[in-house]
């Protein structure tokens, strides 16, 4: 097992190496940002000084080897506009994004799989047949749009949830959170909903298929004929087996959430790393946006490593190193 | 007269498919008295398994029970309510199936499917029910049952799921057993000795069982008595030595000159010609006429269940009945 993370990790090293260097040569064909930066009534003296100060008077290769000596340092380099470390900026926004991105999750989790599993067990019911239909506009409605007809209703129409920011916040382990209030879950409820929808139609219908397919196998049919109550057959038997295609998926999609988040955080102005992201490409401003990248990157190696972990726990039959590294 | 543990009384139970109606059983009536084996032998897609889904009430849609009563001590259990009928099952009926690779669960311990079992029924403690399914895999000859019961299904040979199976059959010491072909999978010593106790446990505890087979060397030495399946009906009832010295129906005569025995040896074995017929829309008449040696007009009706001395009957126009050599003495005259 211990065998089997570190050679994952030393892949990720590999791989994150990889990504630095295509991310860093295409910022650099994006466009300069000197001009954005430097006030137009800056002297030439004053422009080559502030292009020597960021070390963009060097050919970006030499650039690079200096962004890589100082990354195994720790130091991603400093945002040219805010003038502090890129790594703290991004992870002062990170527990914005994380609290979102889990709270659709749980959001997914929680309403897709009963639903997924309710279609699965009678296929023909009318209410399943709703379940479905309203998966597949899950899946096919933009999430900006829905995100935008959520304000529309539930903030300017009925005028029941807010529809800006993350509301008050408490501190929980030096982190700043927004669920532990009531103000915090109100501001949470809309966005979270918005980026979980897409998602929940995913669960909906992962848990139907597989529910359909285990519903059909022999050992449901013998768990029955021990005389079992339906409510364990379909708690314990069906869904144990339906947890793992789901959970394996999931787990995979997390990391497209946080990704995704940049819409919903955008649309909703919360304050997450999304957000930050979108505002530093329209800035050029580099240092931020290749840290952005790479800590997402890790964050995706990280996740798949514990789905795997997660996998040979829910599947007794598929060991650690059995698993394809 | 005491009443037998079960009495199936013409049974049917058909599948209404899109592409017509499947006749799975179409009428069946048979008993099984306290610690008696009944051999149920046909052909594959005769029904033998719908039949034992019929006894415990499991039968899914498209599938239905249309009619015909199945009394078990005397109460129909076709009328019985569900939460009733889910209580019967695995306490006093329990049912063993054909494929061991496929009846347990395979992301649940044995120790968790076996101590549910106990505890659907009876109420008792995780403790006393943990010990209960150890006892019982002992008895199915499980050797080391602590390590076993913390297993998952995968780590076992299928001889060994076969085995906890019957455990967990055994488990509630139910009055009823059907057991669909459970040995079919296993090697020959196994089998043998899965049935030594199979038949040992009947005798001691007078647990009444349905042994499911289409492998007439199987009964022989296990079962009392023998209802051979075409079709979805019965066509023969008797003792088991009375069906196999002497098989009324032309089916029963024919699969007893395929089964191989050591005074053939050598010679190529005796084939029914023809297959199972379609169950989809079956043609009125006996459904045995297209591969039966001695079909005539008549046959085109379809035959009553004659009776043919005590406990013993068939359903054929033209049965061999006296006059015909004994089925045994004429392979044994052909051997030579
Ligand atoms: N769910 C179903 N839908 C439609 N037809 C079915 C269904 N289940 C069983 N049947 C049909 O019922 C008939 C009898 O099947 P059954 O499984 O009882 O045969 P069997 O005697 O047990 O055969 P085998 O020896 O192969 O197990 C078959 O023709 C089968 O096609
Ligand atoms: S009734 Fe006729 S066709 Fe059917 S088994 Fe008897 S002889 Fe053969
Ligand atoms: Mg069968």
């Amino acid at each position: 097992m211990s065998v089997f993370i570190i050679r994952r990790l030393l892949q990720a090293l590999v791989v994150i190496f990889l990504m630095s260097l295509i991310v860093f040569a295409g910022i650099n064909i994006v466009g300069d940002p000197v001009d954005l930066l430097i006030s137009p009534e800056a002297d030439q003296a004053e422009i080559e000084a502030t292009i020597r100060r960021l070390g963009l008077d060097r050919p970006w290769h030499e650039q690079y080897g200096y962004f890589l000596l100082n990354a195994f340092k720790g130091d991603l380099g400093n945002s040219f506009i805010f003038a502090e470390p890129a790594l703290k900026l991004i992870l002062q926004r990170m527990p914005a994004t994380l609290e979102l991105a889990f709270a659709a999750m749980l959001i997914a989790v929680v309403f897709g799989i009963p639903l997924g599993m309710y279609a699965g067990l009678k296929p023909d019911s009318t209410t399943s047949k709703t379940i479905m239909a309203g998966s597949i506009l899950g899946f096919s409605l933009p999430t900006f749009w829905v995100g935008l007809m959520l304000i529309m209703v539930f903030a300017v129409m009925l005028g029941w949830l807010p529809s800006t920011g993350r509301g008050d916040t408490t501190e929980l382990l030096g982190i700043q959170v927004s669920f532990l209030t009531w103000d915090g879950i109100q501001h949470l409820i809309l966005p979270a909903f918005n980026l979980a929808l897409f998602k929940m139609s995913l669960v909906i219908r992962l848990a139907r298929a597989g529910t359909k397919e285990v519903a059909l196998q022999d050992y449901i049919k013998f768990a029955r004929a021990k005389g079992l109550s339906s409510r364990r057959v379909v708690l314990v038997h069906v869904a144990k087996n339906i947890m793992i295609p789901v959970v394996t998926v999931l787990g995979l999609e997390l990391g497209g959430v946080i990704a995704f988040a940049v819409v919903t955080e955008t649309v909703f102005a919360w304050p997450g790393m999304g957000k930050l992201l979108i505002d530093s490409i329209q800035l050029l401003d580099r240092p931020v946006v290749v840290a952005y990248l790479l800590i997402t990157v890790f964050m995706f190696i990280l996740i798949n490593l514990v789905v795997d972990i997660l996998y040979s726990i829910l599947d007794p039959r598929v060991r650690l190193k059995d698993v394809k590294a | 007269m005491i009443t037998p543990t079960l009495e199936v009384a013409n049974l049917r139970t058909h599948f209404f498919t899109k592409n017509g109606v499947v006749k799975a059983v179409d009428g069946i009536s048979f008993k099984v008295d306290e610690g008696e084996v009944l051999g149920l032998v046909g052909e594959s897609g005769s029904g033998k398994t719908v039949t034992g889904f019929s006894i415990i009430g499991l039968v899914d849609p498209p599938g239905e029970v249309v009619d015909g009563g199945i009394l078990f001590h005397g109460r129909n259990l076709v009328e019985l309510p569900d939460e009733e009928m889910r209580d019967l099952r695995g306490s006093k009926i329990a049912m063993i199936f054909q494929d061991p690779m496929m009846t347990l669960n395979p992301v649940l311990r044995i120790d968790t499917q076996m101590v549910e079992a106990v505890r659907a029924h009876k109420n008792v403690s995780r403790d006393s029910a943990y010990q209960r399914a150890r006892e019982t895999l002992v008895a199915v000859g499980i050797a080391s049952p602590d390590e076993r019961l913390k297993a998952y299904p995968h780590q076992f040979s299928g001889g060994m799921r076969q085995r906890v199976a019957i455990a967990i059959a055994l488990l509630n010491e139910p009055d009823l057993i059907i057991a669909d072909e459970p040995t079919t999978a296993l090697d020959v010593t196994i089998q043998a000795q899965i049935l030594f106790e199979a038949q040992k446990l009947c005798r001691r505890t007078g647990t009444a069982m349905i042994w499911i087979t289409h492998d007439l060397t199987v009964v022989a030495g296990l079962a009392d008595r023998i209802c051979v399946m075409y079709a979805g009906r019965d066509v023969e009832h008797g003792s088991v030595d009375e069906v196999l010295d002497t098989p009324l129906h032309p089916y029963t005569y024919g699969l007893i000159g395929s089964v191989p025995s050591r005074n053939r040896r050598g010679r190529p074995l005796h084939q029914i010609p023809g297959m199972t017929p379609s169950l989809l829309n079956l043609p009125p008449g006996c459904a045995f006429r297209d591969r039966c040696p001695r079909a005539t007009e008549v046959c085109m009706e379809q035959p009553p269940l004659a009776p043919h001395g005590p406990g013993r009957t068939a359903r054929c126009f033209h049965p061999h009945v006296n006059g015909d050599k004994s089925r045994r003495a004429e392979m044994e005259a052909e051997s030579k």
